[in-house]
């Protein structure tokens, strides 16, 4: 039922784990829905320096999250910001269709860790 | 390359056809081709097969021949039996009860009847799955006209009192349906004391072939046919029967009732096994289901903070099956109603692996799946947001208590 890409990001996700020193933390969903998705940043000079994930979830939960990190990683916040749960799904090979609104959040999770950054910046 | 070690536990989803089994069909669909209802010798050796299938479907459940009535499957099986008996009874009543933790067969079927203007009670359960035999008490009115408990719960296992059950109903001359498919041939099943009036059973989950079940129908029960067409079934059940399959079935349930004891107490020490085994080598893991009233195949256990997909993910690059009560693997956004009916949260639901064991399971298997499974619970743990964060447990989860 997933692609290869799916399961390579599954079994070797990349990025897993959190950032002490985080600027921008964002989390997704809800553990009664399945899935959970924190995403931590660390930003500099508007330049995503480091990102780590840390996801509950099914594979395709796992894979988004783990190919949204290598998407934008060493990218500008404005680019990162033009991510998309779609973008990232096709990065993967695509995802079986019931996957794609309950586990495809990665971008979201990457969206509110951006938001969170840039509310900190501006205290 | 060394072949990857394959171990199914989904013996609660399917089985394999035993080869004797499968030899039997095959031999019914080449040589033994005949209608049944045909005049000639075909005919007369199909008609034969077909009388000793029925023998032997109802020698395993203590039942007569003419009660017998073979359909496609489990779910034909329950249709046929409360929508049967709903519409010929509607003069009687029109009320009807089962339980919150039934297959969808039952319950999916209960709630259209529901919209054809039947009421419906469905009976709660408590931590372990079980129905509160005061619960039916209560529930029961003078319009109610059929009651519908499973034997055994296919996702944990969970034993129901349905020799309670059956006497209760006897007394109160209510119809008693049990979907026995999870318990023919790992639990002993006898009709007449037990009280059944209707019991539904399904072929492939006793390693007979797949569309194939049948329907108990007690003497003198007056069913409403789903289909029509030719006299055969009784008329309940029109069509040229599935004699292949209904061989095939009815061979596999002989064996099943045959080898039952041995093969109960074998599975029945795996499985304690294994769950003990479990429960020491891994933390936050919780049994789902009872512990003792329990059918000897069934492992259901919550790995809290991970996910259910997942697991059965990194378990079948192991070549392990095993299902999920995990909402991924059901295709909608909410885990399974049976663990959710049991007052489990959805968190500890969604991290449940259900490893049902079979005829070809060894020790050997499960010590294989013991060494491979703590380090998945790891590395799945290692990258869950949920662990080791000293939330409170579960502390935005409603309990159905």
């Amino acid at each position: 039922m997933y692609t290869e890409k799916v399961m390579d990001h599954f079994t070797n996700p990349r990025n897993v784990g959190e950032i002490e020193n985080a600027n921008g933390v964002g989390e997704v969903g809800n553990a009664s829905c399945g899935d959970i998705m924190r995403i931590y940043l660390l930003v500099e000079d508007n330049i995503i320096k480091d990102i780590k994930f840390k996801t509950f979830g099914c594979g395709a939960a796992i894979a988004t999250s783990s190919m949204v990190t290598e998407m934008v990683k060493g990218r500008t916040l404005a680019e990162a910001l033009e991510v998309t749960n779609k973008a990232i799904a096709e990065a993967l090979g695509g995802l079986p269709p019931v996957k794609m609104h309950c586990s495809n959040l990665a971008a979201d999770a990457l969206k509110r860790a951006i938001e969170d950054y840039q509310a900190g910046q501006a205290s | 390359m060394i072949e990857l070690r394959k171990v199914y536990l989904d013996h609660s989803a399917t089985t394999p056809v035993r080869p004797e089994v499968a030899e039997l069909v095959r031999e019914y669909m080449t040589r033994c081709f005949g209608n049944p209802s045909s005049v000639h010798s075909f005919g007369r050796e199909a008609k034969a097969g077909l009388t000793k299938a029925r023998e032997q479907a109802a020698g395993a459940i203590g039942a007569h021949t003419e009660e017998i009535i073979f359909t496609s499957g489990g779910t034909e099986a329950d249709n046929l039996a409360l929508r049967g008996a709903a519409y010929a009874y509607a003069n009687k009543g029109k009320h009807l009860i089962t339980s919150a933790v039934e297959h969808h067969a039952v319950l999916d079927t209960c709630k259209e009847l529901e919209k054809e203007g039947y009421s419906l009670t469905v009976l709660p359960v408590d931590e372990y799955g079980l129905i509160r035999m005061n619960d039916l008490r209560r529930a029961i009115t003078p319009e109610t006209i059929l009651i519908s408990v499973m034997h055994v719960n296919n996702e944990v296992g969970t034993i129901e009192p349905i020799e309670e059950i059956g006497a209760l109903a006897k007394e109160r001359g209510i119809l008693f349906h049990t979907d026995a498919v999870q318990s023919l041939g790992k639990i002993p099943i006898d009709v007449k004391k037990m009280n059944i009036d209707l019991l539904s059973a399904s072929g492939h989950k006793i390693y007979g072939p797949k569309g194939t079940g049948f329907l108990y129908a007690k003497r003198g029960i007056k069913l409403h046919p789903l289909v029509f067409g030719g006299g055969q079934e009784r008329k309940l059940r029109p069509g040229t029967e599935n004699l292949p399959g209904i061989v095939g079935l009815g061979l596999a349930a002989a064996l099943a009732v045959r080898e039952m004891d041995m093969e109960t107490a074998r599975l029945q020490k795996l499985r304690d096994y294994m769950i003990k085994e479990i429960l020491e080598k891994i933390n936050d893991v919780q049994l789902n289901g009872h512990p003792d009233i329990r059918v000897s195949s069934n492992v259901n256990i919550s790995f809290k903070y991970v996910e259910g997909e997942s697991l059965l993910l990194s378990l079948d690059m192991k070549g392990i099956a095993a299902s999920s009560g995990s909402a991924c693997t059901s295709g909608s956004l909410d885990p399974s109603h049976v663990l959710t009916a049991m007052g489990i949260c959805h968190e500890v639901a969604h991290g449940s692996v259900r490893m049902t064991l079979g005829h070809d399971n060894t020790e050997e298997d499960i010590k294989y799946v013991l060494e491979a499974l703590p380090p998945i619970v790891d590395r799945l743990r290692a990258m869950s947001p949920l662990y080791q964060q000293n939330r409170k447990e579960c502390a935005g989860c409603t309990l159905k208590k």
